[in-house]
Protein backbone atom coordinates (compact mmCIF):
# COMPACT_ATOMS: atom_id res chain seq x y z
CA UNK A 1 0.00 0.00 0.00
CA UNK A 2 2.89 2.34 0.77
CA UNK A 3 4.48 2.02 -2.64
CA UNK A 4 1.11 2.60 -4.33
CA UNK A 5 -0.12 5.55 -2.26
CA UNK A 6 3.10 7.28 -1.20
CA UNK A 7 5.36 6.59 -4.19
CA UNK A 8 2.73 6.56 -6.93
CA UNK A 9 3.82 3.26 -8.44
CA UNK A 10 1.01 1.12 -9.90
CA UNK A 11 1.13 -2.06 -7.93
CA UNK A 12 -0.43 -5.51 -7.72
CA UNK A 13 -0.40 -7.34 -4.41
CA UNK A 14 -0.27 -11.13 -4.66
CA UNK A 15 -1.84 -13.17 -1.86
CA UNK A 16 -2.94 -16.69 -1.11
CA UNK A 17 -6.67 -17.27 -1.18
CA UNK A 18 -7.07 -18.07 2.53
CA UNK A 19 -6.36 -14.43 3.26
CA UNK A 20 -8.90 -12.80 0.97
CA UNK A 21 -11.10 -11.35 3.72
CA UNK A 22 -8.08 -10.22 5.72
CA UNK A 23 -6.43 -8.33 2.88
CA UNK A 24 -9.72 -6.80 1.75
CA UNK A 25 -10.31 -5.58 5.29
CA UNK A 26 -6.76 -4.30 5.75
CA UNK A 27 -6.91 -2.41 2.45
CA UNK A 28 -10.24 -0.85 3.40
CA UNK A 29 -9.16 0.38 6.83
CA UNK A 30 -5.97 1.74 5.32
CA UNK A 31 -8.10 3.87 3.02
CA UNK A 32 -7.54 1.87 -0.17
CA UNK A 33 -10.60 -0.34 -0.66
CA UNK A 34 -9.93 -0.51 -4.40
CA UNK A 35 -6.38 -1.82 -4.01
CA UNK A 36 -5.74 -4.33 -6.76
CA UNK A 37 -5.00 -7.76 -5.40
CA UNK A 38 -4.69 -11.14 -7.10
CA UNK A 39 -4.97 -14.49 -5.35
CA UNK A 40 -3.32 -17.85 -5.87
CA UNK A 41 -3.91 -21.07 -3.93
CA UNK A 42 -2.54 -21.61 -0.44
CA UNK A 43 0.19 -22.68 0.32
CA UNK A 44 3.26 -21.27 -1.42
CA UNK A 45 5.64 -22.76 1.13
CA UNK A 46 7.16 -26.11 0.22
CA UNK A 47 5.85 -26.26 -3.34
CA UNK A 48 8.07 -27.28 -6.25
CA UNK A 49 8.92 -24.93 -9.08
CA UNK A 50 6.50 -26.83 -11.32
CA UNK A 51 3.69 -26.52 -8.79
CA UNK A 52 4.31 -22.80 -8.41
CA UNK A 53 4.37 -22.41 -12.18
CA UNK A 54 0.99 -24.10 -12.26
CA UNK A 55 -0.29 -21.42 -9.88
CA UNK A 56 0.99 -18.74 -12.26
CA UNK A 57 -0.46 -20.48 -15.31
CA UNK A 58 -3.70 -21.24 -13.51
CA UNK A 59 -6.78 -19.43 -12.29
CA UNK A 60 -7.41 -17.14 -9.36
CA UNK A 61 -9.32 -19.58 -7.13
CA UNK A 62 -11.63 -16.80 -5.97
CA UNK A 63 -12.57 -15.28 -9.32
CA UNK A 64 -11.96 -18.18 -11.69
CA UNK A 65 -10.03 -15.88 -14.03
CA UNK A 66 -6.42 -16.40 -15.23
CA UNK A 67 -3.94 -15.15 -12.65
CA UNK A 68 -1.63 -13.40 -15.08
CA UNK A 69 -4.52 -11.79 -16.95
CA UNK A 70 -5.64 -10.24 -13.67
CA UNK A 71 -2.08 -9.12 -12.93
CA UNK A 72 -1.64 -7.40 -16.29
CA UNK A 73 -5.12 -5.86 -16.16
CA UNK A 74 -4.52 -4.67 -12.61
CA UNK A 75 -1.50 -2.68 -13.74
CA UNK A 76 -3.08 -1.28 -16.91
CA UNK A 77 -6.84 -0.86 -16.37
CA UNK A 78 -7.59 2.79 -15.59
CA UNK A 79 -8.58 3.69 -12.06
CA UNK A 80 -12.31 4.06 -11.50
CA UNK A 81 -13.56 7.38 -10.15
CA UNK A 82 -14.43 6.07 -6.65
CA UNK A 83 -10.80 5.18 -6.07
CA UNK A 84 -9.59 8.68 -6.89
CA UNK A 85 -11.48 10.77 -4.39
CA UNK A 86 -10.71 11.32 -0.72
CA UNK A 87 -13.48 10.36 1.68
CA UNK A 88 -13.70 9.48 5.34
CA UNK A 89 -15.33 6.44 6.90
CA UNK A 90 -17.64 6.74 9.88
CA UNK A 91 -16.31 4.30 12.47
CA UNK A 92 -17.69 5.63 15.73
CA UNK A 93 -18.39 3.27 18.64
CA UNK A 94 -21.52 3.98 20.70
CA UNK A 95 -21.15 3.92 24.47
CA UNK A 96 -24.27 1.86 25.08
CA UNK A 97 -25.89 -1.15 23.49
CA UNK A 98 -29.63 -0.94 22.75
CA UNK A 99 -31.67 -1.88 25.83
CA UNK A 100 -32.92 -5.46 25.78
CA UNK A 101 -33.48 -8.55 27.90
CA UNK A 102 -30.49 -10.32 29.43
CA UNK A 103 -31.05 -13.32 27.21
CA UNK A 104 -31.14 -11.24 24.03
CA UNK A 105 -28.11 -9.20 25.07
CA UNK A 106 -26.08 -12.32 25.80
CA UNK A 107 -26.99 -13.59 22.34
CA UNK A 108 -26.07 -10.24 20.79
CA UNK A 109 -22.65 -10.23 22.44
CA UNK A 110 -22.06 -13.76 21.20
CA UNK A 111 -23.19 -12.98 17.63
CA UNK A 112 -21.09 -9.81 17.54
CA UNK A 113 -18.07 -11.90 18.58
CA UNK A 114 -17.49 -9.72 21.62
CA UNK A 115 -16.93 -12.80 23.81
CA UNK A 116 -14.63 -15.82 23.88
CA UNK A 117 -17.60 -18.10 23.30
CA UNK A 118 -18.19 -18.68 26.99
CA UNK A 119 -20.98 -17.02 29.00
CA UNK A 120 -20.19 -13.50 30.14
CA UNK A 121 -21.33 -11.16 32.90
CA UNK A 122 -23.36 -8.42 31.23
CA UNK A 123 -21.66 -5.04 31.69
CA UNK A 124 -24.49 -3.05 33.21
CA UNK A 125 -23.84 0.54 34.20
CA UNK A 126 -23.86 -0.41 37.89
CA UNK A 127 -21.32 -3.19 37.46
CA UNK A 128 -19.05 -1.03 35.33
CA UNK A 129 -19.31 1.79 37.88
CA UNK A 130 -18.23 -0.59 40.64
CA UNK A 131 -15.23 -1.63 38.56
CA UNK A 132 -14.33 1.98 37.85
CA UNK A 133 -14.38 2.74 41.59
CA UNK A 134 -11.32 0.52 42.00
CA UNK A 135 -9.02 3.01 40.27
CA UNK A 136 -8.32 6.70 40.71
CA UNK A 137 -8.09 7.03 36.93
CA UNK A 138 -10.93 8.79 35.10
CA UNK A 139 -13.29 6.68 32.93
CA UNK A 140 -12.56 8.68 29.78
CA UNK A 141 -8.77 8.46 30.15
CA UNK A 142 -7.10 6.65 27.25
CA UNK A 143 -5.26 3.56 28.52
CA UNK A 144 -3.60 2.43 25.31
CA UNK A 145 -3.86 1.22 21.75
CA UNK A 146 -3.77 -2.25 20.25
CA UNK A 147 -3.90 -3.94 16.88
CA UNK A 148 -4.07 -7.59 15.89
CA UNK A 149 -1.28 -7.51 13.31
CA UNK A 150 1.44 -5.26 12.02
CA UNK A 151 -0.64 -4.24 9.00
CA UNK A 152 -3.79 -3.32 10.85
CA UNK A 153 -4.58 0.06 12.33
CA UNK A 154 -4.34 0.75 16.05
CA UNK A 155 -7.60 1.07 17.97
CA UNK A 156 -7.81 3.02 21.21
CA UNK A 157 -9.52 2.19 24.50
CA UNK A 158 -10.34 4.08 27.65
CA UNK A 159 -10.47 3.13 31.33
CA UNK A 160 -14.23 2.64 30.95
CA UNK A 161 -13.81 0.31 27.96
CA UNK A 162 -11.34 -1.80 29.95
CA UNK A 163 -13.82 -1.86 32.86
CA UNK A 164 -16.58 -3.11 30.55
CA UNK A 165 -14.41 -6.02 29.43
CA UNK A 166 -13.29 -6.73 32.99
CA UNK A 167 -16.92 -7.03 34.07
CA UNK A 168 -17.66 -9.33 31.12
CA UNK A 169 -14.78 -11.60 32.19
CA UNK A 170 -16.22 -11.93 35.71
CA UNK A 171 -13.37 -10.05 37.36
CA UNK A 172 -13.78 -8.41 40.76
CA UNK A 173 -13.08 -4.68 41.14
CA UNK A 174 -10.02 -5.45 43.29
CA UNK A 175 -8.37 -6.98 40.22
CA UNK A 176 -8.97 -3.93 38.06
CA UNK A 177 -5.54 -2.25 38.47
CA UNK A 178 -3.87 -5.43 37.18
CA UNK A 179 -6.23 -5.53 34.20
CA UNK A 180 -5.61 -1.85 33.46
CA UNK A 181 -1.86 -2.48 33.60
CA UNK A 182 -2.28 -5.32 31.10
CA UNK A 183 -4.28 -2.99 28.85
CA UNK A 184 -1.56 -0.35 29.21
CA UNK A 185 1.05 -2.71 27.78
CA UNK A 186 -0.53 -2.31 24.36
CA UNK A 187 0.45 -5.93 23.71
CA UNK A 188 -2.50 -7.82 22.28
CA UNK A 189 -3.51 -11.17 23.67
CA UNK A 190 -5.38 -11.78 20.39
CA UNK A 191 -2.67 -11.67 17.76
CA UNK A 192 -3.84 -12.57 14.28
CA UNK A 193 -0.60 -14.37 13.48
CA UNK A 194 -1.19 -17.53 11.47
CA UNK A 195 1.12 -19.22 13.99
CA UNK A 196 -1.75 -19.14 16.53
CA UNK A 197 -0.05 -17.17 19.28
CA UNK A 198 -1.34 -16.72 22.79
CA UNK A 199 -0.07 -14.33 25.46
CA UNK A 200 1.27 -14.99 28.96
CA UNK A 201 1.01 -12.64 31.95
CA UNK A 202 3.13 -12.89 35.10
CA UNK A 203 2.20 -10.84 38.16
CA UNK A 204 4.80 -9.83 40.77
CA UNK A 205 4.79 -7.83 43.98
CA UNK A 206 2.34 -7.26 46.84
CA UNK A 207 -0.79 -7.20 44.66
CA UNK A 208 -0.50 -10.97 44.23
CA UNK A 209 -1.40 -11.61 47.83
CA UNK A 210 -3.72 -8.61 48.20
CA UNK A 211 -6.11 -10.02 45.62
CA UNK A 212 -5.50 -13.69 46.35
CA UNK A 213 -3.69 -14.72 43.19
CA UNK A 214 -2.31 -18.22 43.03
CA UNK A 215 1.41 -18.93 42.57
CA UNK A 216 1.26 -22.46 43.96
CA UNK A 217 -0.61 -25.68 43.16
CA UNK A 218 -2.68 -25.24 40.00
CA UNK A 219 -1.49 -21.66 39.40
CA UNK A 220 -1.71 -22.00 35.61
CA UNK A 221 -4.95 -23.99 35.70
CA UNK A 222 -8.62 -23.13 36.31
CA UNK A 223 -8.36 -23.08 40.11
CA UNK A 224 -8.16 -19.45 41.14
CA UNK A 225 -10.70 -16.73 40.51
CA UNK A 226 -8.20 -13.88 40.17
CA UNK A 227 -5.82 -15.76 37.86
CA UNK A 228 -8.69 -16.99 35.71
CA UNK A 229 -10.64 -13.78 35.32
CA UNK A 230 -7.69 -11.37 35.02
CA UNK A 231 -6.36 -13.49 32.18
CA UNK A 232 -9.78 -13.75 30.58
CA UNK A 233 -10.25 -9.99 30.86
CA UNK A 234 -6.89 -9.48 29.13
CA UNK A 235 -8.13 -11.55 26.20
CA UNK A 236 -11.52 -9.86 25.98
CA UNK A 237 -10.11 -6.34 26.25
CA UNK A 238 -7.63 -7.24 23.54
CA UNK A 239 -10.15 -8.55 21.04
CA UNK A 240 -12.64 -5.77 21.68
CA UNK A 241 -10.13 -2.99 22.28
CA UNK A 242 -8.39 -3.67 18.97
CA UNK A 243 -11.65 -3.84 17.07
CA UNK A 244 -12.11 -7.58 16.73
CA UNK A 245 -10.64 -11.06 16.54
CA UNK A 246 -12.76 -12.91 14.03
CA UNK A 247 -11.50 -16.08 12.32
CA UNK A 248 -10.86 -15.52 8.63
CA UNK A 249 -11.07 -11.75 9.00
CA UNK A 250 -9.00 -10.46 11.89
CA UNK A 251 -7.75 -13.76 13.32
CA UNK A 252 -5.77 -16.23 11.19
CA UNK A 253 -4.17 -18.58 13.74
CA UNK A 254 -4.25 -21.82 11.80
CA UNK A 255 -4.91 -24.16 14.73
CA UNK A 256 -5.98 -21.67 17.37
CA UNK A 257 -4.52 -21.84 20.86
CA UNK A 258 -6.29 -22.94 24.04
CA UNK A 259 -3.81 -20.94 26.11
CA UNK A 260 -5.72 -17.90 24.84
CA UNK A 261 -8.72 -18.59 27.09
CA UNK A 262 -6.93 -16.91 29.98
CA UNK A 263 -3.57 -15.95 28.49
CA UNK A 264 -1.57 -18.14 30.90
CA UNK A 265 -1.99 -15.63 33.72
CA UNK A 266 -0.41 -16.39 37.10
CA UNK A 267 1.64 -14.97 39.94
CA UNK A 268 5.31 -15.76 40.40
CA UNK A 269 5.99 -17.78 43.56
CA UNK A 270 8.38 -15.20 45.00
CA UNK A 271 8.14 -16.60 48.53
CA UNK A 272 9.43 -20.05 47.52
CA UNK A 273 11.83 -18.98 44.80
CA UNK A 274 15.58 -19.21 45.45
CA UNK A 275 16.08 -16.20 43.19
CA UNK A 276 15.02 -12.57 42.78
CA UNK A 277 11.52 -11.90 41.39
CA UNK A 278 11.07 -11.57 37.64
CA UNK A 279 10.03 -7.91 37.70
CA UNK A 280 13.21 -6.87 39.50
CA UNK A 281 15.20 -8.24 36.56
CA UNK A 282 13.39 -5.67 34.44
CA UNK A 283 14.09 -2.56 36.41
CA UNK A 284 11.22 -2.64 38.90
CA UNK A 285 11.67 -2.44 42.68
CA UNK A 286 10.71 -5.59 44.61
CA UNK A 287 8.13 -3.61 46.56
CA UNK A 288 6.28 -2.57 43.42
CA UNK A 289 3.40 -4.58 42.00
CA UNK A 290 3.74 -5.17 38.29
CA UNK A 291 2.67 -7.38 35.46
CA UNK A 292 4.92 -8.71 32.69
CA UNK A 293 3.57 -9.85 29.35
CA UNK A 294 4.88 -12.32 26.81
CA UNK A 295 3.60 -12.90 23.29
CA UNK A 296 4.04 -15.77 20.89
CA UNK A 297 3.11 -18.43 23.44
CA UNK A 298 2.79 -21.66 21.48
CA UNK A 299 5.21 -24.46 22.29
CA UNK A 300 5.80 -26.30 25.53
CA UNK A 301 8.33 -28.89 26.66
CA UNK A 302 8.26 -30.51 30.09
CA UNK A 303 10.10 -32.91 32.36
CA UNK A 304 10.39 -33.93 36.02
CA UNK A 305 13.25 -32.53 38.04
CA UNK A 306 16.94 -32.77 37.18
CA UNK A 307 18.24 -36.36 37.45
CA UNK A 308 21.83 -36.34 38.74
CA UNK A 309 23.49 -38.24 35.92
CA UNK A 310 22.24 -36.60 32.71
CA UNK A 311 20.38 -33.43 33.72
CA UNK A 312 22.49 -31.31 31.38
CA UNK A 313 21.62 -33.50 28.42
CA UNK A 314 17.93 -33.56 29.33
CA UNK A 315 17.75 -29.78 29.41
CA UNK A 316 19.79 -29.52 26.24
CA UNK A 317 17.37 -31.80 24.42
CA UNK A 318 14.37 -29.86 25.68
CA UNK A 319 15.90 -26.63 24.42
CA UNK A 320 16.84 -28.29 21.16
CA UNK A 321 13.20 -29.23 20.66
CA UNK A 322 12.06 -25.62 20.63
CA UNK A 323 11.65 -23.70 17.40
CA UNK A 324 14.61 -21.28 17.40
CA UNK A 325 12.20 -18.44 16.66
CA UNK A 326 10.38 -19.10 19.95
CA UNK A 327 12.87 -18.47 22.73
CA UNK A 328 12.52 -20.30 26.03
CA UNK A 329 10.94 -19.09 29.25
CA UNK A 330 11.58 -21.69 31.95
CA UNK A 331 8.58 -22.04 34.27
CA UNK A 332 10.07 -23.79 37.28
CA UNK A 333 8.33 -25.27 40.28
CA UNK A 334 10.33 -24.21 43.38
CA UNK A 335 11.59 -27.80 43.72
CA UNK A 336 13.02 -27.68 40.19
CA UNK A 337 14.41 -24.20 40.78
CA UNK A 338 16.32 -25.39 43.84
CA UNK A 339 17.59 -28.37 41.86
CA UNK A 340 19.08 -25.98 39.31
CA UNK A 341 20.83 -24.25 42.21
CA UNK A 342 22.04 -27.55 43.69
CA UNK A 343 23.04 -29.33 40.49
CA UNK A 344 24.47 -26.45 38.51
CA UNK A 345 25.42 -23.90 41.14
CA UNK A 346 23.11 -21.36 39.53
CA UNK A 347 22.69 -19.10 42.52
CA UNK A 348 21.05 -16.41 40.39
CA UNK A 349 18.65 -16.50 37.46
CA UNK A 350 21.31 -14.75 35.41
CA UNK A 351 23.78 -17.59 35.91
CA UNK A 352 21.18 -20.10 34.82
CA UNK A 353 20.33 -18.00 31.77
CA UNK A 354 24.03 -17.84 30.85
CA UNK A 355 24.18 -21.63 30.95
CA UNK A 356 20.98 -22.02 28.95
CA UNK A 357 22.32 -19.65 26.31
CA UNK A 358 25.56 -21.65 26.01
CA UNK A 359 23.73 -24.96 26.01
CA UNK A 360 21.06 -24.24 23.40
CA UNK A 361 23.00 -24.72 20.18
CA UNK A 362 22.48 -26.34 16.80
CA UNK A 363 24.33 -26.72 13.53
CA UNK A 364 24.28 -23.50 11.54
CA UNK A 365 22.90 -25.16 8.41
CA UNK A 366 20.00 -26.58 10.39
CA UNK A 367 19.33 -23.26 12.12
CA UNK A 368 19.09 -21.32 8.87
CA UNK A 369 16.83 -23.96 7.37
CA UNK A 370 14.00 -23.33 9.85
CA UNK A 371 11.12 -21.64 8.01
CA UNK A 372 10.52 -19.00 10.69
CA UNK A 373 14.24 -18.20 10.74
CA UNK A 374 14.08 -17.81 6.97
CA UNK A 375 11.02 -15.56 7.25
CA UNK A 376 12.04 -13.32 10.12
CA UNK A 377 15.74 -13.66 10.92
CA UNK A 378 17.57 -14.39 7.68
CA UNK A 379 16.49 -11.11 6.03
CA UNK A 380 17.80 -9.16 9.02
CA UNK A 381 21.05 -11.15 9.02
CA UNK A 382 21.70 -10.47 5.35
CA UNK A 383 21.52 -6.75 6.02
CA UNK A 384 24.06 -6.86 8.80
CA UNK A 385 21.91 -6.94 11.91
CA UNK A 386 23.68 -8.59 14.85
CA UNK A 387 23.93 -11.13 16.31
CA UNK A 388 22.46 -12.83 13.27
CA UNK A 389 24.92 -11.40 10.76
CA UNK A 390 27.76 -13.12 12.63
CA UNK A 391 25.79 -16.36 12.81
CA UNK A 392 25.40 -16.21 9.06
CA UNK A 393 29.19 -16.40 8.71
CA UNK A 394 29.34 -19.71 10.60
CA UNK A 395 30.35 -22.85 8.72
CA UNK A 396 27.42 -25.24 8.04
CA UNK A 397 28.51 -27.67 10.77
CA UNK A 398 29.44 -25.04 13.35
CA UNK A 399 27.27 -25.15 16.47
CA UNK A 400 25.67 -21.75 16.93
CA UNK A 401 23.38 -20.36 19.67
CA UNK A 402 19.70 -20.95 18.99
CA UNK A 403 18.60 -17.87 20.89
CA UNK A 404 19.79 -14.46 22.00
CA UNK A 405 20.70 -14.39 25.69
CA UNK A 406 18.32 -11.51 26.38
CA UNK A 407 15.40 -13.55 25.03
CA UNK A 408 15.79 -16.35 27.62
CA UNK A 409 13.79 -16.04 30.85
CA UNK A 410 13.22 -17.88 34.12
CA UNK A 411 10.08 -17.68 36.30
CA UNK A 412 9.23 -19.67 39.41
CA UNK A 413 5.67 -20.98 39.72
CA UNK A 414 4.14 -24.04 41.31
CA UNK A 415 3.14 -25.55 44.63
CA UNK A 416 5.88 -28.15 45.22
CA UNK A 417 3.56 -31.14 44.88
CA UNK A 418 6.38 -32.36 42.65
CA UNK A 419 9.35 -31.02 40.71
CA UNK A 420 7.74 -30.92 37.27
CA UNK A 421 8.73 -27.95 35.17
CA UNK A 422 8.27 -26.76 31.65
CA UNK A 423 9.70 -24.54 28.97
CA UNK A 424 7.29 -22.16 27.30
CA UNK A 425 8.38 -20.88 23.89
CA UNK A 426 7.48 -17.18 23.92
CA UNK A 427 8.71 -13.61 23.54
CA UNK A 428 8.99 -11.25 26.51
CA UNK A 429 7.47 -7.88 25.67
CA UNK A 430 7.37 -5.56 28.68
CA UNK A 431 6.74 -5.06 32.39
CA UNK A 432 4.20 -2.46 33.51
CA UNK A 433 3.50 -1.08 36.97
CA UNK A 434 0.19 -2.12 38.52
CA UNK A 435 0.52 0.55 41.20
CA UNK A 436 0.25 3.27 38.54
CA UNK A 437 -3.27 2.04 37.80
CA UNK A 438 -4.63 1.75 41.32
CA UNK B 1 -39.21 -9.51 31.25
CA UNK B 2 -36.79 -6.92 32.68
CA UNK B 3 -34.74 -4.99 30.19
CA UNK B 4 -31.14 -3.97 30.78
CA UNK B 5 -28.88 -1.24 29.55
CA UNK B 6 -25.32 -2.39 29.06
CA UNK B 7 -22.13 -0.83 27.76
CA UNK B 8 -20.47 -1.54 24.44
CA UNK B 9 -17.07 -3.26 24.92
CA UNK B 10 -15.55 -2.26 21.58
CA UNK B 11 -12.69 0.25 21.39
CA UNK B 12 -12.42 3.32 19.23
CA UNK B 13 -11.31 3.01 15.62
CA UNK B 14 -9.01 5.57 14.02
CA UNK B 15 -10.44 7.78 11.34
CA UNK B 16 -9.82 6.40 7.87
CA UNK B 17 -9.03 8.68 4.98
CA UNK B 18 -9.18 7.21 1.53
CA UNK B 19 -5.94 7.29 -0.42
CA UNK B 20 -5.88 7.45 -4.19
CA UNK B 21 -4.39 4.61 -6.19
CA UNK B 22 -1.51 5.35 -8.55
CA UNK B 23 -2.39 6.02 -12.20
CA UNK B 24 -2.23 2.89 -14.32
CA UNK B 25 0.00 2.31 -17.33
CA UNK B 26 -1.47 2.21 -20.84
CA UNK B 27 0.69 -0.83 -21.60
CA UNK B 28 3.42 -2.89 -19.97
CA UNK B 29 5.32 -3.21 -23.23
CA UNK B 30 8.69 -1.51 -22.92
CA UNK B 31 8.18 -0.94 -19.22
CA UNK B 32 10.13 -2.21 -16.19
CA UNK B 33 8.13 -4.22 -13.70
CA UNK B 34 9.63 -4.97 -10.30
CA UNK B 35 8.71 -8.30 -8.76
CA UNK B 36 9.16 -7.58 -5.06
CA UNK B 37 9.89 -10.54 -2.82
CA UNK B 38 8.51 -9.96 0.67
CA UNK B 39 10.73 -12.80 1.94
CA UNK B 40 8.01 -14.89 3.47
CA UNK B 41 7.34 -18.61 2.97
CA UNK B 42 9.21 -19.14 -0.34
CA UNK B 43 7.80 -16.03 -2.01
CA UNK B 44 10.98 -15.71 -4.06
CA UNK B 45 10.39 -19.07 -5.72
CA UNK B 46 6.88 -18.07 -6.69
CA UNK B 47 7.93 -14.70 -8.08
CA UNK B 48 10.66 -16.41 -10.12
CA UNK B 49 7.89 -18.36 -11.84
CA UNK B 50 5.98 -15.14 -12.52
CA UNK B 51 9.15 -13.67 -13.96
CA UNK B 52 9.54 -16.70 -16.23
CA UNK B 53 5.93 -16.36 -17.40
CA UNK B 54 6.44 -12.72 -18.29
CA UNK B 55 9.64 -13.53 -20.19
CA UNK B 56 7.81 -16.16 -22.25
CA UNK B 57 4.51 -14.43 -22.85
CA UNK B 58 5.39 -10.72 -22.71
CA UNK B 59 9.04 -10.42 -23.84
CA UNK B 60 8.65 -6.67 -24.21
CA UNK B 61 8.39 -6.32 -20.45
CA UNK B 62 11.63 -5.91 -18.52
CA UNK B 63 11.46 -7.52 -15.09
CA UNK B 64 13.57 -7.10 -11.97
CA UNK B 65 13.27 -9.59 -9.13
CA UNK B 66 13.98 -7.56 -5.99
CA UNK B 67 14.09 -8.67 -2.37
CA UNK B 68 12.95 -6.23 0.29
CA UNK B 69 15.76 -5.04 2.52
CA UNK B 70 14.67 -6.81 5.68
CA UNK B 71 11.58 -8.55 7.03
CA UNK B 72 8.15 -7.64 5.67
CA UNK B 73 7.21 -6.13 9.03
CA UNK B 74 9.48 -3.14 8.35
CA UNK B 75 8.94 -0.33 5.88
CA UNK B 76 11.55 -0.33 3.12
CA UNK B 77 11.91 3.17 1.67
CA UNK B 78 15.23 2.29 -0.02
CA UNK B 79 13.53 -0.33 -2.17
CA UNK B 80 10.46 1.84 -2.84
CA UNK B 81 12.73 4.71 -3.94
CA UNK B 82 14.59 2.41 -6.29
CA UNK B 83 11.38 1.16 -7.87
CA UNK B 84 10.06 4.71 -8.19
CA UNK B 85 13.29 5.81 -9.89
CA UNK B 86 13.96 2.83 -12.13
CA UNK B 87 10.66 1.04 -12.57
CA UNK B 88 7.18 1.66 -13.87
CA UNK B 89 5.13 -0.88 -11.92
CA UNK B 90 5.44 -3.40 -9.12
CA UNK B 91 4.11 -6.82 -8.20
CA UNK B 92 4.44 -7.57 -4.48
CA UNK B 93 4.24 -11.10 -3.19
CA UNK B 94 3.33 -13.15 -1.56
CA UNK B 95 1.13 -11.79 1.19
CA UNK B 96 -0.55 -14.09 3.63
Amino acid sequence: MTIEAKYGVPTIAMHTDKFDKVVESVARVNGMPGLRQVFVPQPIMGKTAAQLRAYVDGMNPLTGRPVMQEVVEGLTRPIADPDLGAIEFDRSTPRLVATDTAENLEQLFLENRWTDGLPIVLPTEARVAAMLAATRRKPEEVVGRMRSTHFREYWEYTVEKVAVNAVMAGARPAYFPVILALAATGVTARSSSSSAMAAMAVVNGPIRNEIGMNAGIGAMGPYNHANATIGRAYGLLSQNGQGGSVPGLSYMGNQGNSYAYNSVTFAENEERSPWTPFHTQHGRPATESSVSVFSGVRSTAFTLGLPAKHWRQHVEHMLRGMDPHGPPALLLDPIAARQFVDRGGFTTKELLIDWLYDTARMRASEYWDYQLIQNYIYPRATFGEEPWASKLKAAPDEMIPMFRREDIHVIVVGGESNGYWRIMGCNYQKTVSVDDWR
Amino acid sequence: MEKLTVLNPVGYAPKVTRKALAPRLSTLDGKTVYLVDCRFDDSDLFLAQMQAWLAEHMPGVRTVLKRISSVYLQDDPTTWEEIKARGHAAILGVGH
